[in-house]
């Protein structure tokens, strides 16, 4: 092996790389992204970078520099245009280049709203890359009406940093509760409280009907007949995996490209990590969003290309910032029938999932310790008593060793 | 020139346990580790400087309380990302029940 073609310029890449040439290869690496830049942290894009908090130079993964000095070949701003199997080469530019092993790291894209609802007008933004919050920036003035579509994660964290500089914010959630998808009621129950004690209306069980006016978004109509007049809108439906590459290269797709445990694709030349890649889990298939997943299977990857023959073991973990709050959380609550309330006061309380006498996750608001421990607990297996979890006064490190 | 800090005493970290030490402007950690060695790192994560004198000790590496980043505390080595560059590390000693720590 000579030469990894890595495409896609993200979190899983720059870890893949990194874990390449730790583990010795001298070989010749080629990272092929389409955006601008070397690769960079997505999460403070709608967190600290978006408040203006953190700069540009703090949210690159490494220095530009680094790639040269690991002998990295940058082909940014460049898109794919193919992937030639049997000749083993990518098309881009106007040229092909030839690849001995290949990493498909090409994350995901944010679902927007259809065109027939207004999902084309001016002033309606997804948040997923550094230019998308570059072009939303400016629309972050006090004053200013935010209308935000989806109650998930990224919308609560933009309804959060567009409160925060003085927006009046308002979320629409077309399911019954924010936040329904990934997380308990008791989840949903504290973030509603904590945006609407910010000031930001958020309105469960209705859906958008359309966005309204042109060129420039100026108002909305929802599900229930009601219309807003806004300035902006954010759209934070969801991702999904960014698999078109893969697809015409007629690679295994299923939830995402589909991948064996140790990340080889239908393809033994082809890998893939991170949000793009589906993997084998409890018998059935499992896609993870996360930084921690992109970290883990990026290193994976480049561990059995280099021959490790390791199986991936996922150790789902996310997190999530809006106003001073502090959400982290370990594990997947699939499956849950019980949750066990931990709660230290002042808004330090956490959300341990079970299914029986099993832990199977932990949401921690403001409480690092919690999350710390749950999410040992969760990777070792180990599933603690109910009373001892609940008790707030209780000392958790003590049962990492029961 | 490094000197010698007296930074605390030994009685004032548990087995596993981590204090936050301020010194000349700069932010510490002093970490015990679970057979009573001491381990003086810098104190922010090199990641988005979070203070890991909230991290969790496990024998003698310190979990990032933030994004669970984990350092080798006599190493300074990043066992896990995302954090990518090491912490710095300082000497320590132990005489008449004080640490001692090199800065």
């Amino acid at each position: 092996m000579s030469h990894v073609v890595v495409i896609g310029a993200g979190q899983a890449a720059a870890s893949l790389i990194a874990k390449l040439r730790a583990g010795g290869f001298d070989g010749r690496i080629t990272l092929v992204g389409e955006e601008p830049v070397v690769p960079y942290q997505r999460p403070p894009l709608s967190k600290a970078y978006l408040l203006g908090d953190m700069g540009l130079d703090r949210l690159y993964l490494r220095p530009e520099a680094w790639y040269g000095e690991q002998d990295v070949t940058l082909r940014l701003g460049v898109r794919v245009e193919r992937i030639d199997r049997d000749a083993k080469v990518v098309a881009l530019d106007g040229e092909t280049i030839a690849y001995d092993m290949l990493a498909l790291t090409t994350g995901s894209v944010p679902n927007r709203l259809p065109n027939a609802i207004g999902g084309a007008l001016d002033g309606v933004y997804t948040v997923r890359t550094l230019a998308d919050v570059d072009a939303m920036a400016h629309e972050f003035r006090a004053g200013a009406r935010a209308l935000i579509v989806g109650g998930g994660y990224i919308g609560l964290e933009a309804a959060a940093v567009a409160s925060k500089r003085g927006v009046t914010v308002t979320l629409v959630e077309a399911a019954e509760r924010i936040l329904q998808r990934v997380a308990a009621p008791q989840t949903s129950d504290y973030f509603r409280a904590l945006h609407g004690s910010h000031g930001v209306t958020i309105r469960e069980g209705v859906g958008l009907k359309a966005l309204t006016g042109g060129p420039r978004v100026s108002g909305a109509e929802l599900a229930d007949g009601s219309r807003l007049d806004v300035d902006f809108v954010i759209v934070g439906v969801g991702i999904r995996p960014a698999v078109a590459l893969a697809e015409a290269a007629g690679l295994a797709l299923d939830n995402g490209i589909a991948v064996d445990a140790q990340g080889r694709s239908s393809d033994p030349a082809i890998w893939a990590a991170g949000d793009c890649a589906s993997f084998p889990h409890g018998g059935g298939r499992l896609r993870l969003e996360s930084v921690g997943n992109a970290i883990d299977m990026g290193e994976l990857v480049a561990e059995n290309m280099l021959g490790a023959g390791k199986d991936y073991v996922a150790r789902p973990w996310f997190w999530s910032d809006q106003y001073d709050t502090k959400l982290q959380i370990a594990g997947l609550n699939t499956g849950w029938d019980e949750i066990v309330t931990r709660d230290s006061g002042g808004g330090v309380v956490s959300f341990w999932y079970y299914a029986g006498a099993r832990l199977l996750a932990v949401d921690a608001m403001n409480d690092s310790r919690a999350y710390m421990v749950g999410k040992r607990l969760i990777e070792a297996g180990k599933s603690p008593d109910k009373a001892v979890i609940a008790d707030a006064a209780a000392d958790l490190k003590p049962l990492l060793k029961a | 020139m490094a000197d010698w800090i007296d930074a605390c005493a030994t009685g004032d970290i548990a087995a596993e346990d981590v204090i936050r030490f301020d010194h000349g402007g700069r932010t510490f950690v002093i970490v015990r580790d679970h057979e009573d060695n001491f381990y003086c790192t810098d104190g922010l994560c090199t990641h988005e400087e979070i203070h890991l004198s909230d991290g969790l000790v496990v024998e003698a590496t310190i979990e990032c309380p933030k994004h669970s980043s984990i350092f080798d505390c006599a190493t300074g080595e990043v066992e896990t990302p995302p954090a990518c560059e090491d912490l710095h590390t300082y000497a320590t000693k132990v005489e008449n029940g004080r640490v001692f720590v090199e800065i």
